[in-house]
């Protein structure tokens, strides 16, 4: 199963909300769209399911141009970050409804809401009504209404935002085995790079209304077309500065620098921008060949497990993320390493240095 | 600023409690110091908005009394008690100024034009919102107006602590952590006592000099992060803390020594079986647990990318244990053998850990 957007675009008024946007997703797997709050997620989703309608640009669902075929004709099941259900129905009747929409024989929904059900372990709540439930089992039976009616395209708009931590740690493990040998093309939305990582599949990297970047989500993470990607697709922020190529070395500073590897060694001598994750700069060399730097810092967070330093360098600010208790003070000059062979360097249209 | 005593409290809802299950909060006697940065964490519906709400006087507990310093306030209305609260959704006068709002609570108290002026000045510089005093509070984005609302916590001098309930749940990641760092900053510089209430480890662990885990309306354990983190005395503050969480596999012990998968496994104190049908477990968390040539076999299941590290699912008689592994290190496939860091392994009996 596909969904494809064909020079999809939406504007209101003389507000442009999502750029023409090609895209093709594929189902066996998730396709992530991942952005800030504003960035255009919601948008976006909400055109896939033809609950507003594209300015410019066809939508195509396994072959089919559904540009203007309203929303109940797709066959598509979204989920909102609000846990939203029938608070007069039961559990049971709330996973129902779809299929009594769908006219299906009353044997058949018995059948398929218990299948559901016992997926997603609300077996002992059917008879409760959504009010009598934790906020995880009231998600569940949103998720669970959103399965059973075997959609083409399932949308998930940052299902797990309103749960407690440990739950959503637990529904993120569970949710792509629940569609896995379904077919059907799953869209998830989230603000958080480490959920994009964790549920893999593809990411679509969207900013300000535009997408950045598709791909396998591991590749987006690791080669950022951009640096708007590497923002977008990096928590701690990850850290920037202004570098100078001259023959085989980068200065971060007259007395910083380090040998360069990968793509940028047949690149022009100039100036460019490093891009450094905070997880590649540690208060002991993660690497033999690691560069050391000294940062005046700002604030120390410790975790028990890791240590998260803030802190100044050449007036710009960086984060460094470890393992392990690095207790530093705030105003302490602090040593730290930069994992260089972990660089990506961005030239000054802030494009990738990548193989050409 | 005061020192906070909960002494010997216990809360229920219930007319006359009997069981144990009438409880809402179980009997906890917890002292907090005064300057300190402390958090109350634990999932919903374990009991910290009740305790929230006894510190601060909306509820007068069932049992036992809440000092601050050394007076007891179990009876006093909330208006006496002198505590500044910040919510989950950001309370802000949209009407208002930045500058009102933050000015608000210092005209109630009647202070000075100038007094008031030089302080409110003061504290939107500290919170970054200097560049916005004359802007209306309905322009600002949600951090923005929760930046009023830290501010508006920490423009009086006088109170006796200042509360957070769930301050950052609103606010995206990318934001999340400069505020809570800016938080954090705000009380080196202040020195006020402030507690923290949080689902959210991550911002309970680096927020608190010391965390007060609860489950159930139980304190489970009350430590600094790295008590916590390496020193589990509760399997659910290791399942609850940590992401992944500890791993927790039934084990017996034999001769001292714990034995899981028909192997002796090495733990941070000799133990011996407390008898009587409790239920034994092993506790290690996913940090401590290694690829090695032998110790015991697992099955791999499944390995999660999450950048800086990827998460390995294994299975081991049935029993679930998940690895960290960096970013870096390699993973083999198939059938593996895997030791834990005995030092970080302990034995835990109904739960607890046994010493």
């Amino acid at each position: 199963m596909t969904l494809e957007l064909r020079r999809v675009e939406k504007r209101v008024g003389a507000e442009t909300h999502i750029h023409p946007t090609s895209v093709a997703l594929a189902g066996g797997g998730f396709n992530i769209l991942l952005g800030t709050t504003l960035a255009g997620k919601t948008t976006l989703m909400l055109l896939m399911a033809g609950l507003e309608k594209p300015t410019a640009g066809e939508i195509v669902l396994n072959g089919r141009d559904v540009t203007r075929v309203p929303a109940p004709k797709r066959n598509v099941a979204m989920v909102h970050q609000q846990f939203i259900n029938y608070p007069n129905m039961t559990v049971f009747e709330n996973i129902a409804s779809p299929l009594r929409v769908a006219r299906l024989p009353r044997d058949q929904i018995r059948d398929r809401v218990h299948r559901t059900a016992e997926l997603l372990r609300l077996t002992p709540m059917l008879d409760r009504k959504p009010a009598e439930l934790s906020g995880g089992q009231q998600q569940r039976t949103a998720l669970a209404r959103a399965l059973v009616k075997d959609a083409d395209l399932v949308l998930l708009d940052e299902p797990l935002a309103n749960l407690d931590f440990k739950l959503r740690e637990e529904l993120r493990d569970e949710l792509p085995r629940l569609f896995e040998d379904r077919g059907c093309t799953v869209v998830y939305a989230t603000t958080e790079p480490t959920e994009a990582l964790l549920l893999g599949g593809h990411t679509l990297t969207l900013h300000e209304g535009r997408m950045t970047q598709f791909g396998e989500t591991a590749t987006v993470y690791r080669r950022p077309r951009d640096l708007t990607t590497a923002r977008v697709f990096s928590d701690p922020p990850i850290n920037t500065a202004p570098v100078i190529k001259r023959g085989d070395r980068a200065w971060l500073a007259d007395d910083v620098s380090w040998p360069v590897t990968g793509p940028l060694l047949s690149r022009a001598d100039g100036e460019y921008i490093v891009g450094i994750r905070p997880h590649h700069v540690t208060p002991t060399p993660g690497a033999p060949d690691a560069v050391r730097i000294e940062g005046r810092v700002l604030v120390a967070e410790l975790s028990g497990s890791e240590s998260i330093i803030h802190f100044s360098l050449y007036d710009r600010p960086w984060v460094s993320q470890s393992h392990g208790v690095h207790p530093f003070r705030v105003g302490d000059l602090a040593p730290l390493y930069i994992d260089t062979r972990q660089c990506l360097y961005f030239d000054r249209d802030e494009q990738l240095v990548d193989e050409s | 600023m005061a020192r906070i005593t909960l002494d010997r409290l216990a809360h229920s809802y219930v007319r006359s409690p009997t069981r144990d299950a009438d409880w809402a909060l179980k009997e906890m006697t917890v002292e907090w110091s005064d300057g300190g940065a402390y958090a109350l964490l634990g999932p919903s519906g374990c009991g910290k908005t009740t305790l929230l709400n006894i510190i601060s006087g909306l509820i007068t507990p069932t049992r036992g009394r809440v000092l601050f310093d050394d007076r007891d306030v179990t009876a006093a209305p909330p208006d006496e008690r002198n505590i500044a609260q910040v919510f989950q959704f950001p309370v802000v006068y949209d009407t208002m100024t930045v500058y009102d709002n933050l000015a608000f609570p210092l005209r109630n108290r009647g202070l000075d034009a100038r007094t008031i002026d030089a302080r409110v000045r003061e504290i939107a510089r500290m919170v970054d919102l200097e560049a916005m005093l004359d802007r209306r509070a309905a322009g600002l984005t949600a951090d923005g107006k929760q930046k009023i609302s830290l501010g508006r916590g920490l423009v009086r001098a006088d109170v006796n602590v200042i509360m957070f309930d769930e301050p950052l749940t609103v606010i995206d990641p990318h934001l999340k952590w400069r505020l809570r760092s800016q938080l954090k900053a705000l009380h080196q510089q202040f020195g006020v006592t402030m507690i923290y209430v949080t689902h959210d480890q991550t911002e309970a662990l680096t927020f608190a000099d010391k965390v007060v885990v609860m489950h159930d309306g139980q304190v489970v354990q009350i430590g600094t992060p790295v008590e916590l983190f390496e020193r589990p005395q509760h399997t659910f503050v290791g399942h609850f803390i940590g992401s992944p969480g500890m791993n927790v596999l039934p084990c017996t012990i034999r001769d001292g020594v714990a034995v899981f998968a028909g192997q002796p496994v090495p733990t941070a104190r000799p133990v011996a079986d407390p008898g009587g049908g409790t239920r034994l477990e092993l506790g290690v968390r996913p940090e401590y647990v290694r690829f090695a040539d032998d110790g015991i076999p697992v099955q791999i299941v499944k390995v999660n990318d999450a950048g800086r590290y990827r998460v390995v699912d294994t299975r081991a008689e049935g029993a679930r244990i998940q690895l960290l592994v960096q970013e870096d290190q390699p993973i083999p496939e198939g059938t593996a053998h895997v030791r834990f860091d005995a030092a970080r392994t302990q034995v835990y009996a109904d739960g607890w850990v046994l010493n």
